[in-house]
């Protein structure tokens, strides 16, 4: 029988359309106490037999005190699916942690289906709220628990609430504060976890308030939820999620859908506490107040603008700074057509725990008991953060993580406690895990689950591989690779025969990474996980197990390896004639750098017939690449650095902008032919499930920055279309050699990036690629590093019919997660490789103060942003002292100057300045590096 | 959303993937037609009743005068669903879902021992949470038994879907809701064979047949039970002849 004859039959009600539920109870819900008896002998038992007591926590514990939880010290906990279903209503990414907790085969997490079980399940009440009824449950299940367990195994109830503890202890049960369970554990390192209460819980003992004792109120109240709630429906408040500038964090965003644009906040009392990422609720301000705030380098005093990586796209770049600077210098603000708003509500909190450090101050006399300080987020949009901590000494200096656990109306900075240290401040190992810990970069060792997926290694050609019907044998064809120097993960090789009829056959072949990564298995969801990996200087994280990568997938001169091969016929025009696609097996006969492939094809007195296929493909790319150009695609320049790194001590020898060769475009050019092949392929099989790249068009806001700078030179830039740019771009040239390739770095940075998407949640007009300027678009070609390429395989087998479609395509929501992950990894990425290069930067002029040009690219009131080409980053330069907001200089906004009145000296935009670097320490263990006019 | 909780591993009602909701059948429930039954599963509740073997009334209706016309009426009261939408009579999902019922039971119906007449079935459903069309089919099995007709075997019919890369047996209105596969299969129970198979979804092969596979487990548990339902009947008017 299917169906378990002891059910008993309850309904719910509930909802204004009055719907009718079933809820089935059952008697085979049971305790995972390792011992028992009473239960199924074949159940599944994690609470230990020797435990002390067996813990029942409620929703605030798991909810606040997460990271005592995940400490081993904390074990033989009960989760009961009342508490779970509030947590995950509340904070998904605590829910997930603690489902992380509850399904680690090493911890002693246990859930309890309370609401299944037929003699714990409890019906809601007239009268009583839903946080009564839950409490309420949790006390039900505790006493079912000890009654269960009997009187020998102590049952506690951990609560924070003082009314659920007192009902408990009325009840008969065992209820505890955490903060007096974790004394009794007599662990002092623990406390620093706990959480510090705020009103209406239990107050501990030696928690006395150190706030300033004259409690001024600095935020408003939240508004009450049925407030909110009322005043979202009749369109007085707008919902939204709240992003704040990363580079300046008294500014913030909300993508309101109810009002069809952005909302902007100013500073931190209209934020009202809210974080970057909260959904918040806004109400406008009065239109007349919508002017927007003069900008400074620096908008505060405590805050100031340091000298980072030049950005590379808009998504790294300081926002709509610019339409700020039209007010700049006339003393009337002016109306903005932006509206701005400020916070009244938080509707879901997005509370995490962060990196940084704690601020340089006085070590309290004596330094024994609790000790508070502030601590500051490596991230600029996170506020400071008060801490409590018994270890003072231990942590300045030090990398912290602290995670946020109140902000009270009375405090000018929220409430958080200490999680863990990374390391010293400046150490180099250090600062690289805080940047992989901020972008959400898993370090991890594979686990032996994942481990268990790949081949038997070392890995050989089998017979089955070769008698593989689906499989062409290629062996016998000239096929290379092209690589940086020291590429260990190749991905894609290459071969190019002349053909008796005059065309050639060009073959791009790519690592055939499906054959190994099967769809399902735990290997395939790592990597689907990771997305990418990430490349730091001198480091690398991999997405596939390092004998994959670097070995049996890595298409390694003179060894045998599986392939997915595009191969065309081409015309001497590069005209594309045929393509076809098929699983091959190569063996490449030479993988080059882009140095030694260049270095072939310009020496004339090589005619071997590799260095002949070499100079075929680089005459067939530079039509393709003249052809694209003439469709409309853009040669955008960005500054992209290199190291040079000691061997021994891992620091950065020297620094150096990356150059791009001919060999370098030839690759790239056949890496966007096989992409777009590719794509064509995949969407026609399949329209819906496809998961392809489009990169949007800017619109006239974001190439604003770029406009103004040209006309305040006079350059007249067409940006009607990509193609419209490209020809402008072409044309922008003056008596400066430098000035086309600055024009085109400004470009690229008003671009956004390129991002994932799947066909069946986009229109065709939509899946455009503006930058190359193709209509259709996809990543193909580096599956041993990217996990859209593992897609992407998967699906042009199924096209070519010789592999089935894994059901995950059927599921369009799924499909649209898996290209929401791998952008949300891709950007981290990005943002992680740009930080190494930073902290490596600051390493490398650490001994070497350095006098060089730099150029002018955007003026400010108080002094002027400045690129320097040569190490690839920008920064500031103050015309006057911190602090002194202006007034002695004059900002004409037309022509991009700003004069000092009565003197000629004035600075323009694209101008060219001497500068000196070096790096200085304002206060001590906190280097920055400072630009300063010569 | 998780409509299989991944800490628990159970549905939103509490269930296990492979269990079906509470059963209940009842024969004899309209005094004035031949055979009439009640069927429950869980929230879902369907009245059947059966008018026939009689003689036909319209003869141009008969295709064949060898043997019995079979008819089927389905209707949905509107006071079935929560949203109590007035639907027009004869919309084109209540002609289907006749025919389909119709199908399904002359398949079952010895048609060929009661020619040149006819035999109605009426199905309205009284309360709509997910498997309709299954409990349907299993209150005309009970009311066509009732009425005394002649039946090769007894048919049966059970839904199963996928969602969260699980089987679900006999979806209720909150799983049907979500948009996933749903695979509506009748079975003669004894000759083991299929009747009626019916999705709109798309799936992979193998896993089309698991959750089939899953479907048929629950109709054999329904033949199960409508037999007990018949054989305790059967025994209560043994009882009221003496
Ligand atoms: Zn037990």
């Amino acid at each position: 029988m299917l169906q378990s004859k002891s059910f008993v039959k309850k309904t719910k009600q509930g909802r204004i359309q009055k719907v009718v539920r079933e809820h089935y109870l059952r008697d085979d819900v049971y305790c995972g106490f390792v011992p028992c008896s009473a239960c199924d002998a074949a159940a599944e038992r994690k609470l230990d037999a020797a435990a002390a007591a067996i813990l029942v926590v409620d929703t605030n514990v798991v909810l606040h005190q997460i990271d005592l939880l995940e400490n081993p010290a904390i074990e033989d906990v009960v989760l009961l699916s009342v508490v779970l279903d509030e947590v995950k209503n509340k904070n998904l990414a605590v829910f997930n942690r603690i489902k992380a907790l509850c399904t680690n085969k090493a911890r002693r997490f246990y859930v309890f289906a309370n609401e299944q079980h037929r003699d714990t399940y409890v019906k809601d009440m007239v009268g009583e709220s839903s946080n009564d009824r839950n409490d309420r449950a949790i006390r039900v299940a505790a006493c079912w628990y000890q009654s269960h367990l009997g009187e020998s195994t102590k049952v506690l109830l951990i609560t924070n609430d003082r009314d659920n503890k007192r009902k408990a202890i009325e009840e008969g049960l065992n209820a505890e504060t955490v903060e007096s369970y974790v004394r009794s554990l007599a662990q002092p390192g623990l406390l620093d976890l706990v959480v510090v209460p705020t009103s209406g819980d239990v107050t501990m003992e030696d928690a006395e308030d150190h706030r300033p004792s004259k409690k001024k109120v600095i935020y408003n109240e939240h508004k009450p939820m049925s407030e909110v709630t009322s005043g979202l429906r009749c369109g007085i408040y707008h919902q939204g999620k709240l992003r704040v500038n990363r580079y300046n964090p008294f500014e913030a965003y909300v993508g309101s859908e109810s009002i069809g644009d952005e909302i902007v906040i100013h500073g931190r009392s209209n934020m009202n506490r809210a974080f970057d990422g909260d959904i918040v609720a806004v109400e406008l301000l009065p239109q007349d107040q919508w002017h927007e705030s003069k900008s400074f380098i620096a908008d505060d005093d405590e805050e100031e603008e340091d000298v980072h990586l030049a950005p590379n796209s808009a998504d790294d770049a300081p926002r709509n700074t610019s339409s700020t600077q039209s007010t700049v210098g006339s003393s009337a603000p002016s109306v903005s057509s932006r509206p701005i708003g400020r916070v009244v509500g938080i509707i879901k909190r997005n509370w995490n725990s962060y990196c940084g450090s704690l601020e340089p101050m006085p070590m309290p006399a004596g330094s024994r008991g609790v000790a508070h300080a502030l601590f500051v987020s490596k991230d600029r949009r996170i506020p400071k953060i008060r801490i409590q901590t018994r270890q003072l000494e231990n942590l300045v200096n030090k990398r912290i993580i602290v995670a946020v656990d109140s902000w009270d109306v009375l405090s000018r900075y929220p409430s958080g406690h200490y999680v863990r240290t990374i390391g010293d401040i400046g150490d180099k190992e250090t600062e690289t895990e805080v940047v992989l810990i901020e972008n959400d970069i898993n370090t991890r060792p594979f686990s032996t689950q994942v481990l268990a997926c790949l081949p038997p290694l070392p890995w050989t050609l089998s017979l089955e591989d070769l008698s593989n019907p689906n499989r062409q044998d290629l062996r016998h064809v000239r096929v290379f690779s092209v690589d940086p120097p020291g590429c260990r993960d190749i991905d894609d090789a290459l071969h190019c025969t002349l053909l008796p009829n005059g065309n050639f056959e060009v073959g791009v072949h790519i690592a055939d990474v499906t054959n190994f990564v099967h769809p399902g298995t735990p290997l395939d969801e790592e990597a689907a996980q990771r997305g990418t990996s990430v490349y730091l200087v001198g480091q690398r994280i991999d997405m596939l197990p390092k004998p994959l990568t670097e070995d049996v997938c890595s298409l390694r001169a003179d060894v045998e390896r599986l392939a997915f091969s595009v191969i065309w016929e081409m015309t001497p025009d590069a005209d594309i004639i045929s393509t076809r696609y098929t699983k091959s097996v190569i063996k490449s006969c030479a993988a080059m750098s882009y140095v030694e492939a260049q270095a072939r094809m310009d020496d004339s007195r090589l005619v071997d017939p590799l260095t002949v296929d070499l100079r075929n493909l680089n005459s067939l790319a530079k039509i393709m690449r003249q052809r694209r150009c003439e469709r409309g695609a853009l040669t955008l320049a960005s500054a992209e650095v290199k190291f040079e790194i000691d061997s021994e001590t891992h620091d950065p020898l020297d620094i150096g902008m990356y150059q791009i060769r001919e060999a370098n475009q030839m690759i790239e050019e056949f890496m966007l032919a096989a992409n777009i092949s590719v794509a064509e392929k995949i969407l026609k099989y399949f329209p819906l499930c496809s998961l392809l790249r489009r990169h949007p068009s800017p619109t006239k806001e974001m190439l604003e920055p770029l406009l103004r700078t040209a006309s305040s030179v006079g350059l007249n830039l067409d940006v009607s279309s990509s193609k419209a740019l490209a020809e402008s771009l072409d044309n922008a040239k003056s008596n400066d050699p430098y000035f086309n390739k600055l024009i085109r770095i400004l470009a690229t940075r008003c671009m956004t990036q390129a991002v994932y998407f799947c066909s069946g949640d986009l229109t065709f007009s939509e899946y455009y690629h503006y930058g190359l300027a193709a209509s259709l678009y996809t990543h193909f070609t580096s599956p041993i590093r990217r996990y859209a390429d593992v897609v992407v395989h998967r699906l042009l087998a199924a096209a070519l019919d010789i592999a089935k479609l894994p059901p995950i395509f059927q599921d369009g929501p799924q499909l649209t997660g898996i290209a929401d992950n791998l952008n949300y990894r891709h950007r981290n990425a990005q943002m992680a490789s740009r930080a190494s290069v930073e902290l490596h930067t600051l390493i490398y002029f650490r001994t070497r103060p350095t006098d060089t040009e730099a150029r002018i690219v955007k003026v400010k009131a108080n002094g002027f942003i400045v690129f320097v080409p040569k190490f690839g980053i920008e920064g500031p330069i103050y015309l006057t002292p911190r602090g002194d907001k202006g007034g002695d200089w004059v900002v004409d906004e037309v022509h991009q100057r700003v004069t000092k009145p009565g003197t000629n000296i004035s600075y323009a935009v694209l101008q060219t300045v001497r500068i000196h670097m070096e790096v200085v320490e304002p206060q001590p263990h906190r280097p920055k590096l400072q630009l300063t006019l010569i | 959303m998780e409509y299989v909780n991944p800490l628990t591993g159970f549905r939103v009602d509490g269930r296990r993937p492979n269990e079906m909701r509470q059963l209940k059948g009842e024969v004899g429930v309209v005094a004035r037609a031949d055979g009439s039954a009640l069927f429950e599963m869980g929230n879902t509740r369907v009245i059947a009743a059966v008018y026939g073997p009689r003689e036909i009334q319209n003869r141009g209706q008969q295709v064949n005068s060898n043997e019995a016309l079979v008819r089927c009426e389905y209707r949905m009261a509107e006071f079935s669903t929560g949203d109590r939408r007035r639907k027009p009579k004869g919309d084109r999902r209540s002609t289907e879902i006749s025919l389909v019922i119709r199908q399904t039971m002359e398949a079952s119906i010895l048609t060929h021992l009661m020619p040149r007449s006819q035999i109605d079935i009426f199905v309205q459903v009284l309360q709509a949470d997910g498997g309709t069309r299954s409990a349907c089919i299993n209150a005309a099995t009970l009311a066509l038994a009732d009425a005394g007709i002649p039946m090769r075997d007894i048919v049966t019919s059970c839904s199963a879907g996928y969602l969260c890369s699980t089987p679900l047996l006999d979806l209720n209105y909150i799983e049907d809701s979500a948009g996933g596969p749903d695979v509506t299969v009748g079975i003669l129970t004894k000759m083991d064979k299929v009747t009626l198979l019916q999705m709109d979804a798309k799936l992979p092969m193998d896993t089309f047949e698991n959750v089939m596979e899953l479907a048929i487990e629950g109709c054999k548990a329904i033949a199960t039970y409508i037999r007990e339902v018949l054989l305790e009947n059967t025994k209560r008017l043994e009882c009221q002849r003496g």
